[in-house]
């Protein structure tokens, strides 16, 4: 592949997304579980909930605020590299990127703060409001970005403007509402859960094989066991329903991801595994389960699900439909100018300076495929002028690479299942087991500690590689949506960011080490000083009182 | 929707021209203390606990500070797309260097206290400094920019391209002499600002070292200021749209003339109530030198407001209603008549900003009373892990 403007922007935004996603699972997830042991130290008043609080809560700290700061280049590299995208689609995407800033992240980020220096200036209820309202900020962010990304996956509720050569918004409330978003919300949600909830697990693990801060560890692998088994159900589930969505929305993803070059007779075969080739349109080695992807994808026995060859044909015909909407729109801008030309103030309505039926009925039954006409701009400059051939590239344009897509998805999928398992079992020992743990079970949880990094990662990558040759699936081709720079800007920012971002992930892993080596901050001792100081402190704060200091154990 | 047309399109727009400014303003007078003190520190503070206090006065604080950035970035992106798309593009590596600037800084103030060791100490110090001065500087060469017109031009698909012939080029053409100036009167005039702060929030020697710098700053802002000002006046072309302007049209820049006239400061003339604005600037910025040396703490921090309030809201107001000139093709410039969203973006924006706003107002503001109080070195020493 030739390395041009569009290829650098894609690899940076891959690259600075992937490496955002390596802290945000976690922070999702590790907000939420320092928020329930707060909660039990607030109910039960045992200092042990709070020295766990504020040791989880330290590590949390070093990883959030790389969260925070990738998160910024999330949001610049739309404008700096993506700019065609940025014009064509920010009336719509724009709207819940904003929301985000203004109902979550600024929760979080004004929160968060007080989580770490509010401990000796708030009553003990207040500073568990305050890690709540953290937990809410950091979820609620979620919520807003998978909007905007379900959107890119599935763009309803807009509407293509002549008059400003955008997409506009017809309807926040589908955008909102939109069955893909939600889907991969909670599932996107449950991933940070399982992450945080398989580090807690790991960490804990290896405490107690270093028969260091015992009764910390063993509490944790309880709260971490119940909740990640929970999560890790809810992830696979929610999983399965996000599949669901994609075979109404997204069907050429999930032909590819089920490498499912030909249309099979319903309920369709699962292919377990084998080697997807794309040069010859068929899967080598393949095992199959029969009535499977038929029974997963459509909940039916009699629905047909479509194979990419199917799907490149129907790509062909909303081609040349895309084209009739193009040469349309060319022809409705033309008679709009000269009427502006000619001193008429252009007004809102769309149709009002289009004085052929045929040319407004033209463009409004075939706009939906607009964006498919787009596909030819990488062959020719005018759409219309498209030869057979070029039309034919285009349309295979519109398959993704299968085998990444193939293998990334089964590791995923792998792993999810393998979470369940080893949540159930460490939930099982914790509850009914006395919560003794063999040194096998130990020495697996610490060495799954990066596997959910993994699936997480696999996971973005199935969705957003799978949605290409698109920026916004049907609508915007990504070869159109960057922005006019040079090769070498880009590779001077490639650059910086490999060079800045690799040093800064030894550091925050050096951090993060350091700290887990060293363990909680306060021993008992300095607790009940501290419980004493508080009381004192905050006596006419609290009608209540504190609970009377208790040693941990 | 039909909801959206309780109000209409154009003042829908200046609702949201106005709602960016305040989000600008917001940004640089909570964050603008925070990159102040960063470009202070090497000076104010010489000591590792001297450092650390200065570090702590805004260590609670300059995450949610930093959101009025993230937010301005976010609502000009659903709010101005073009504008959006236009500059962040255009200023790509100007950008990239704020980007950078703006990573490292929130790690800085996290890692830096973390771990024992000169270098490690020093080296975050190095990265508090450049991550406070650096954006500081580049936001303010930004607006100098914008004054003169920026060299980009639209397509009639509205792609836009920028002038220059190599990418380095285009890069320091950004730094000329009058973008500079403005540059060093924002540097200057955040410098100020967070010397107003760390008075109020940190004891001396640090408050009394700030207190010092920070009214030569404050002096070099003013002066800044006024040969900025006296730069328009003189030195400068401005923008204005020729003939008829059309406040409720699409969101087209291309379908409206736009003509260079003699000055921006025409505006005084049509408009004579917007000389407010840098009457404000600089009352805010004189009162600020002065009660920084009679040692009025919360005072010297509200004239210091003020003066961002009428130094942000009086380039506003003079290029109304241009926000991003071309200097290569002033039909493309974009205005707050035709570079906005749409109708029905705006109003659904409008009514989330109404509804969160507030609130975010009032817990940002309990916060701050919860860590009332100044930083003390006993503080910063104590056996508390609750610091940075």
């Amino acid at each position: 592949m030739e390395l041009g403007v569009v290829e650098l922007s894609r690899l940076q935004f891959a690259m600075t997304a992937m490496y955002h996603f390596l802290f945000v699972p976690l922070t999702l997830g590790l907000s939420v579980i320092i928020a329930i042991m707060e909660t039990v130290y607030v109910m039960t008043g045992r200092p042990i909930w709070r020295q766990m609080t504020k040791f989880w809560g330290t590590l949390f700290g070093i990883n959030f605020v790389l969260g925070v700061a990738t998160g910024i280049t999330m949001e610049f590299q739309f404008g700096m590299n993506w700019s065609y995208y940025s014009h064509y689609v920010g009336d719509i995407f724009g709207a819940p990127l904003a929301v985000e800033g203004l109902m979550a992240f600024f929760l979080e980020a004004t929160f968060v703060g007080l989580f770490f220096f509010g401990w000796d200036k708030l009553s003990k209820v207040g500073h568990l409001t305050v890690t709540w309202m953290v937990a809410l900020g950091s979820n609620l962010s979620a919520l807003w970005i998978l909007i905007a990304n379900g959107w890119m996956q599935n763009p309803v509720g807009s509407v293509f403007n002549p008059d400003t050569m955008r997409m506009e918004m017809m309807s926040f409330y589908d955008v909102l509402f939109n069955p893909v978003a939600q889907a991969k919300f909670v599932h996107t949600v449950s991933a940070g859960y399982v992450t945080a909830s398989v580090f807690v697990l790991g960490v804990s693990a290896w405490y107690l094989l270093k028969d260091r801060h015992v009764e910390l560890a063993r509490r944790s692998i309880s709260v971490a066991a119940a909740f990640g088994l929970a999560s890790a159900l809810s992830v696979v589930v929610l999983g399965d329903e996000s599949g669901y969505t994609a075979s109404h929305t997204q069907r050429m993803k999930l032909a590819a991801i089920e490498a499912m070059w030909k249309t099979e007779p319903a309920p369709a075969s699962f292919t377990l595994v084998g080697f997807p080739d794309q040069e010859a349109r068929e899967t080598h080695y393949a095992i199959h389960i029969p009535w499977a992807m038929g029974l997963l994808a459509t909940r039916s026995l009699d629905q047909t699900i479509p194979g990419i060859e199917e799907l490149v044909e129907e790509a062909k015909k909303r081609i040349e439909s895309g084209i009739v909407a193009y040469d349309a729109l060319m022809k409705i801008r033309t008679e709009r100018e000269a009427a502006r030309a000619s001193g008429t103030r252009p007004t809102a309505d769309v149709s009002s300076h289009t004085d052929s039926p045929e040319l407004r009925k033209a463009f409004e039954d075939n706009s939906d495929n607009l964006g498919f006409a787009l596909l030819l701009k990488r062959y020719v400059d005018d759409p219309t002028q498209a030869t057979p051939e070029q039309i034919e590239k285009a349309a295979n344009d519109t398959i993704p690479g299968v085998a990444p897509l193939f293998w990334t998805f089964r590791i995923m999928v792998g792993f999810g299942f393998l979470f369940i398992a080893f949540m159930a079992y460490f939930f099982w020992k914790s509850s009914f087991g006395g919560e003794r743990y063999p040194r096998w079970a130990l020495i697996f949880a610490v060495c799954l500690i990066p596997a959910p990094w993994i699936a997480a990662e696999m996971g973005w990558f199935v969705a957003e590689y799978g949605r290409q040759p698109w920026t916004v699936d049907g609508v915007l081709p990504t070869a159109l949506s960057a922005s006019q720079l040079s090769v070498q800007e880009l590779f001077i920012t490639l650059g910086g960011f490999v060079t800045f971002y690799s040093i800064l992930f030894i550091i925050e892993m050096a951090l993060m080490i350091k700290f887990i080596r060293k363990g909680p901050y306060q021993d008992v001792e300095e607790t009940e000083a501290w419980e004493a100081q508080h009381e004192r402190r905050l006596g006419a704060m609290d009608d209540s009182g504190l609970a009377a200091p208790s040693p941990a154990e | 929707m039909i909801l959206a047309d309780l109000i209409s399109y154009d003042v829908l727009r200046v609702i949201w021209w106005l709602l960016l400014g305040v989000l600008l303003i917001g940004f640089a007078m909570t964050d603008g203390f925070d990159m102040g003190v960063g470009a202070l520190l090497p000076f104010a503070a010489k000591t590792d606990i001297e450092r650390r206090i200065a570090i702590n006065t805004v260590g609670p604080v300059w995450e949610g500070n930093q959101v009025w950035f993230i937010l301005g970035g976010g609502a000009i992106f659903a709010a101005w797309p073009l504008v959006y798309a236009v500059s962040f593009s255009g200023f790509y590596l100007a950008m990239f260097a704020v980007l950078a600037a703006l990573i490292l800084r929130p790690v800085a103030f996290k890692y830096r206290s973390k771990r024992e060791g000169k270098l490690w100490r020093s080296g975050w110090d190095w990265a508090l400094f450049v991550g406070g001065a650096v954006p500081a500087l580049i936001f303010g060469v930004a607006v100098g920019d914008v004054l003169q017109g920026v060299p980009f031009r639209l397509s009639p698909e509205l792609v836009s391209y920028y002038e220059g012939s190599s990418f380095l080029w285009k890069f320091l053409g950004l730094l000329n002499p009058f973008a500079l100036l403005t540059g060093v009167v924002s540097l200057a005039m955040l410098m100020t600002h967070g010397a107003a702060w760390l008075a109020l929030k940190a004891e001396d020697p640090v408050a009394a070292r700030a207190r010092s710098i920070g009214s030569v700053t404050g002096i070099v802002a003013i002066v800044g200021y006024a040969l900025a000002g006296l730069w328009l006046a003189f030195g400068m072309q401005g923008y204005a749209i020729v003939g008829e302007v059309v406040t409720d049209g699409p969101s087209n820049p291309l379908f409206s003339e736009v003509t260079r006239t003699s000055t921006w400061l025409i505006a005084y003339a049509d408009r004579p109530w917007i000389v407010i604005a840098p009457i404000l600037a600089f009352l805010g910025m004189i009162m600020t030198v002065r009660d920084l040396r009679a040692d009025h703490e919360v005072a010297t921090l509200l004239w210091s407001q003020l003066g961002i309030f009428g130094t942000i809201s009086s380039v506003g107001l003079t290029m109304f209603p241009f926000i991003l000139p071309s200097s290569i093709d002033p039909k493309s410039s974009l205005t707050a008549w035709d570079s906005s969203s749409s109708h029905t973006t705006l109003f659904i924006m409008l009514v989330a900003t109404v509804i969160f706003l507030p609130i975010v107002l009032a817990y940002t503001a309990w916060v701050y009373k919860v860590l009332w109080g100044k930083v003390t070195a006993a503080e910063v020493t104590g056996s508390s892990d609750s610091v940075y």
